[in-house]
């Protein structure tokens, strides 16, 4: 039986219109064999959630630059708990000083990809820590 | 640990590349040169096809403008940057502005909360602008905005300003970014569908033309094309297509173009490659050149010129440790300079980490005064030309970007070939191809693949979530105060107006001045306008 492929929502949540980021690593995923969704610009946290259900993502990645990830992400994390969602990864990346991790990482992100992260160590991190189904 | 897999002397890696992975020889010679014409390609500063630079005298007659881009948190905050920065040498003002005030919202829509002055200066209606330029003699100074589908309205908002300082529409000087294109393409920054964001930009050329004659109406922009991933070409290509396309829409509506083309105005990335960038800022004046004179008609000298503002490359600097970045910025500076920039901004060593601090900025600016005061660069005009290298590589890359441009013309133009999403393509395949050189190490990036080190924090600018209650409190303020009837009449006229499609201007000058917000001002045009979908690709 053909192993399901594990699904990555990239996400962009806020204002922030930087999508450089996103786009590479949404094609590096694809190739490194991830089926990969990306919700484009400017989404709410309601939006992203919805498109995660949605699309029985196993992973989200909220990729964000503008600094307005403490109000963003633990909207994101709120809204996975209401929905009773505890089976799906997020992992973060962008501008993300790192004096936030720790808070951000006890609100439930599971990893923060800095800048100077390489495609291979996102890609690495999934294959590692996420299943599929 | 020694890391085994670079040698001592790190060799440089062959094939040997430019950042854009343009191929460059180990030697040029005169041969490289066979049938150059001096006075068809290069001819003097100040005389066409002005490859080696737009005025007879350059910087000996004025320098460059050191102009940094700066704003963060409440009007106040940036209001003090900014007499900071005159103080200390700059010696023109550049305004960023936070995301809601980018994106056409107000401080207080449900999308701005966390995002209040993190990225730039909070600007919801006029009395934060007053604040913005208090004590700011706008007679004498001049002023950038980077501001792209609101950029009509920042701008009534800066002619009302110099108005209440008793200053006239016709001798305050600067820009507004105001260049739609490159957003569907690259920034990303849009609201509205590309035919009305067209229509606006045209109606500010045309009011510029008769009203504010010192101000370059446009900045038509690569530097966002290029930090999105682009290959020097294409920076150079679609910049100078978009400008192709601007000047066709005004021609299209009537305007005569030796009134609106002198003040158009170009904006370019300073990268890397140091001599890549050289060539592209001469191959960029002799491409402009030719169009205008030829392709367009344009009997004016003036019309000619392509004037440019350069900003160091952002996204070559690095988070690991950070002080590399000042050298960076210094040699990327250094070739806008040669390239013969009319106005230059140097980006801060903590770019990759903040909103720039007083001692960074201090340093990015103290950048510019060196390469000015000490380097001796400035003493003799286009000072590469005549090198078999730079001459070639300018060669080149004119004709590689007329490659994309003539492209581009029989797709349709700027307009249809974003609809087709081919500039986006582009970019998003350079973009790619750039990571993946990098995670191979064939383009080494000095403390992040190769001479890694640890390195202690450095402080950084930080804005606290005080800001927003401090800018909401004054929001709040201006609407309790302001003449509600006035506000709902000027927004109906200009809704009208749209719907008319007469020129904007005029109406939105109107509703500024009554203090209706900028939201509220875009929620009339998108009623009107529509919005804008980017269809979703990677």
């Amino acid at each position: 039986m053909t192993e399901k492929k594990i699904r990555v929502l990239v996400a962009k949540p806020g204002l922030d219109g930087h999508d450089r980021g996103a786009k590479v690593i949404s094609r590096a995923l694809r190739d490194a064999g991830f089926e990969v969704i990306y919700t484009g610009l400017r989404r709410t946290p309601e939006e992203i959630v919805t498109a995660a259900i949605q699309e029985d993502a196993d992973v989200i990645g909220l990729s964000i630059l503008s600094g307005a990830h403490g109000v963003l992400f633990p909207k994101v994390m709120s809204l996975l708990d209401q929905n009773g969602i505890d089976d799906i990864q997020v992992i973060a990346g962008g501008i993300i000083p790192e004096k936030d991790i720790p808070h951000l990482k006890k609100i439930g992100i599971a990893e923060v990809f800095l800048p100077g992260s390489s495609t291979k160590d996102i890609v690495r991190w999934i294959q590692e820590n996420v299943s599929s189904g | 640990m020694y890391d085994k897999s670079l040698d001592k002397s790190c060799p440089l890696r062959k094939p040997f590349t430019t950042v854009s992975g343009k191929q460059i020889n180990e030697l040029y010679t005169p041969l490289d040169l066979e049938n150059f014409d001096y006075s068809k390609e290069l001819g003097i500063p100040g005389e066409y096809p002005f490859t080696r630079g737009i005025h007879p005298t350059m910087y000996h007659g004025r320098l460059w403008t050191m102009r940094q881009f700066s704003g963060f948190g409440t009007a106040e905050q940036t209001n003090e940057r900014y007499k900071y920065l005159l103080n200390h040498g700059t010696t023109g003002l550049s305004v960023a502005f936070h995301l809601p005030t980018l994106m056409g919202m107000d401080s207080n829509h449900p999308l701005a909360k966390g995002e209040i002055g993190k990225c730039g200066v909070a600007i919801d209606s006029l009395a934060d602008m007053e604040v913005l330029f208090e004590g700011i003699p706008l007679d004498r100074i001049s002023t950038s905005m980077t501001i792209n589908p609101p950029a009509a309205i920042l701008w009534a908002m800066y002619i009302a300003v110099a108005e209440e300082q008793g200053v006239s529409s016709d001798v305050i000087s600067g820009t507004i970014q105001n260049d739609m294109l490159k957003e569907y393409i690259a920034q990303k920054t849009f609201i509205f569908p590309p035919e009305p964001s067209m229509k606006l930009i045209v109606d500010t050329f045309e009011f510029g033309t008769n009203e504010v004659p010192r101000w370059n109406t446009i900045s038509i922009s690569g530097y966002h094309i290029r930090e999105a991933g682009s290959t020097a070409v294409q920076e150079l290509a679609f910049t100078l297509r978009d400008g192709i396309e601007y000047v066709e829409w005004a021609l299209n509506r009537g305007l005569d173009i030796d009134e609106f083309a002198p003040r158009l105005s170009f904006f370019f990335c300073a990268h890397n490659d140091f001599f890549e960038e050289i060539a592209k800022f001469r191959a960029a004046r002799r491409i402009w050149a030719h169009a205008m004179k030829e392709r367009f008609g344009a009997k004016n000298p003036r019309s000619w010129l392509l004037r440019f503002h350069t900003q160091t490359s952002g996204v070559s600097l690095m988070a690991q440790q950070p002080y590399n970045n000042v050298i960076r910025v210094a040699l990327q500076a250094l070739s806008a300079v040669l390239g013969g920039t009319q106005s230059l901004h140097t980006n801060s060593l903590d770019e990759t980490y903040a909103l720039p601090s007083e001692d960074a900025v201090t340093i990015a600016l103290r950048t510019q005064q060196i390469i000015a005061h000490e380097s001796g660069v400035t003493n003799s005009i286009d000072p590469l030309g005549g090198s078999y290298f730079v001459e070639k590589l300018t060669c080149e890359m004119e004709e590689e970007a007329m490659d994309y441009i003539r492209r581009i013309d029989d797709m349709g133009g700027m307009v249809k070939a974003i609809e087709l999403g081919f500039p986006q393509k582009e970019i998003t395949n350079s973009a790619y191809w750039y990571q993946k050189a990098v995670e191979k190490k064939e383009k080494i990036i000095v403390g992040v693949n190769a001479f890694e080190k640890d390195h202690e924090p450095i402080s950084l600018l930080e804005i606290d979530e005080s800001v927003a209650k401090q800018h909401l409190a004054r929001l709040e303020e201006v609407k309790k105060t302001r003449n509600s009837a006035q506000v709902t009449k000027e927004l109906r006229d200009l809704k009208k107006a749209a719907e008319d499609e007469v020129n904007l201007m005029p109406f939105i000058l109107d509703c500024v001045k009554s203090y209706a917000t900028l939201g509220e001002i875009i929620e009339t045009l998108k009623e009107v306008f529509g919005e804008y979908e980017e269809p979703i690709d990677f």
